[in-house]
């Protein structure tokens, strides 16, 4: 390896170590926190007036396109979550930092809601355009696979007494889970399926109107900042039950 | 090589094979993971008869025929076309053009026979005033065409 590479990953290495030291996390986690609930909340208040009221009905949809809104990003972060906690997972597998087990275990019940949430919205929506609340096609499929995934993650988690142990297994189950996010995202090229092809990130360009994609890319901000504020949130009550719980054993054995 | 980059590598290692693994079973399901087949798919694949099946494909321009309940059209995929016969209510956004799925059986004289129509949506939204001037300018494609 050349010199510029190997000093790139020592400082990236550096960087990584130092925030996975918990008491580092924890005061970054306070900083961070307000802004994104802050930002969290802003961008639902615009991002809803711009779905729900200031935006036009499709021209064959009509007001139906505005479930729309809820679903896809809902699907995004369905997807961006569990990517986020697959490579947590090999971080934790590989360095063996607690905290990146954390953080995956922090982020799992979020994504299994988005993921419901798109799951929900996703039926609401195929009632009245396709006229069937569920197909078993290629991409509606996938994506309850994705939400068991998330399920069977959260209960490795509990199955296990000792949490070395727990984030391992579920590490693994994690990673394991990764090939299902390509079919996901690629099912409506490869297949024929009910669900149609991508609007937003295709390689011609966005499909939909500008005055549909801004409330729908609002509503995607919307959707990451509530992700991180929470992801936050219980990743700071992961750590202080993991130092609880030490302390408790600590206490046992004196 | 240390242990932490070994037990990279292994994981490395252990992805790529799952990987591959799992393309070679998604290639090898190919046929049953379609939703529907095409109707060139009749043409080219020997489908036992009094299966159930779904087709899918453009509602034929010009070709709906109704008959109280029932209606009768052709599927296409501009390449090859089917006639298909349904009794029931269709889904509101069912017209000629439009994609449509139909579940049901190929019956007598190549009729494909549906006891249930689906509607499919195409990725392209739009406000009414914006589908009306692409129209006016004559660059409006029907789905399918893409």
């Amino acid at each position: 390896m050349s010199g510029l590479p190997r000093a790139a990953l020592a400082a990236t290495s550096s960087a990584m170590h130092r925030f996975a030291n918990p008491t580092v996390a924890l005061r970054l986690a306070d900083r961070l926190m307000p802004w994104s609930a802050f930002l969290c909340a802003g961008l639902f208040m615009v991002g809803l007036y711009y779905a729900l009221i200031a935006s036009p009905i499709d021209y064959q949809q009509r007001d139906t396109v505005r479930i729309m809104y809820v679903h896809v990003p809902a699907a995004w972060m369905a997807l961006g979550v569990y990517a986020m906690m697959a490579t947590a997972s090999a971080v934790g597998l590989v360095w063996r930092h607690p905290l990146a087990d954390l953080s995956a275990k922090a982020a799992a019940p979020i994504g299994a809601g988005f993921t419901l949430i798109c799951l929900v919205t996703g039926a609401l929506w195929g009632q009245p355009t396709w006229g069937t609340w569920w197909v078993w096609d290629a991409r509606l499929t996938s994506v309850l696979i994705l939400f068991f995934l998330y399920l069977g993650y959260m209960a490795l988690w509990q199955a296990y007494d000792d949490p070395g142990r727990a984030a391992r297994a579920a590490a693994i189950l994690a990673l394991v889970g990764v090939v299902n996010l390509p079919v996901i995202k690629f099912s409506v090229d490869w297949w024929n399926t009910l669900h149609q092809p991508a609007s937003v990130f295709t390689l011609q360009g966005p499909k939909i109107d500008p005055s549909m994609l801004k409330p729908l890319m609002l509503m995607a901000g919307a959707y990451l900042a509530f992700f991180v504020t929470v992801l936050i949130y219980r990743l700071k009550a992961e750590i202080l039950a993991r130092r609880a719980s030490v302390l408790r054993r600590a206490r046992a054995e004196s | 090589m240390t242990r932490k980059r070994r037990r990279l590598y292994v994981l490395i290692a252990a992805l790529a094979s799952l990987g591959v693994a799992s393309a070679l079973v998604l290639v090898a399901f190919q046929d049953n993971l379609v939703f529907f087949y095409s109707p060139s798919d009749l043409q080219t694949k020997s489908l036992p008869a009094d299966q159930r099946i779904r087709i899918g494909g453009l509602v034929e321009a010009e070709s709906v025929m109704r008959e109280g309940l029932t209606t009768r059209f052709r599927v296409t995929d501009t390449a090859h076309s089917i006639a298909v016969s349904y009794t029931g209510l269709l889904p509101d956004l069912f017209r000629e053009g439009q994609g449509v799925v139909a579940n049901g059986k190929l019956g007598p004289g190549g009729v494909f026979i549906a006891d249930e129509i689906l509607a499919k949506h195409d990725e392209n939204y739009m406000p009414p005033e914006v589908a009306d001037a692409i129209k006016r300018t004559g660059q409006w494609k029907p789905e399918g065409s893409r």
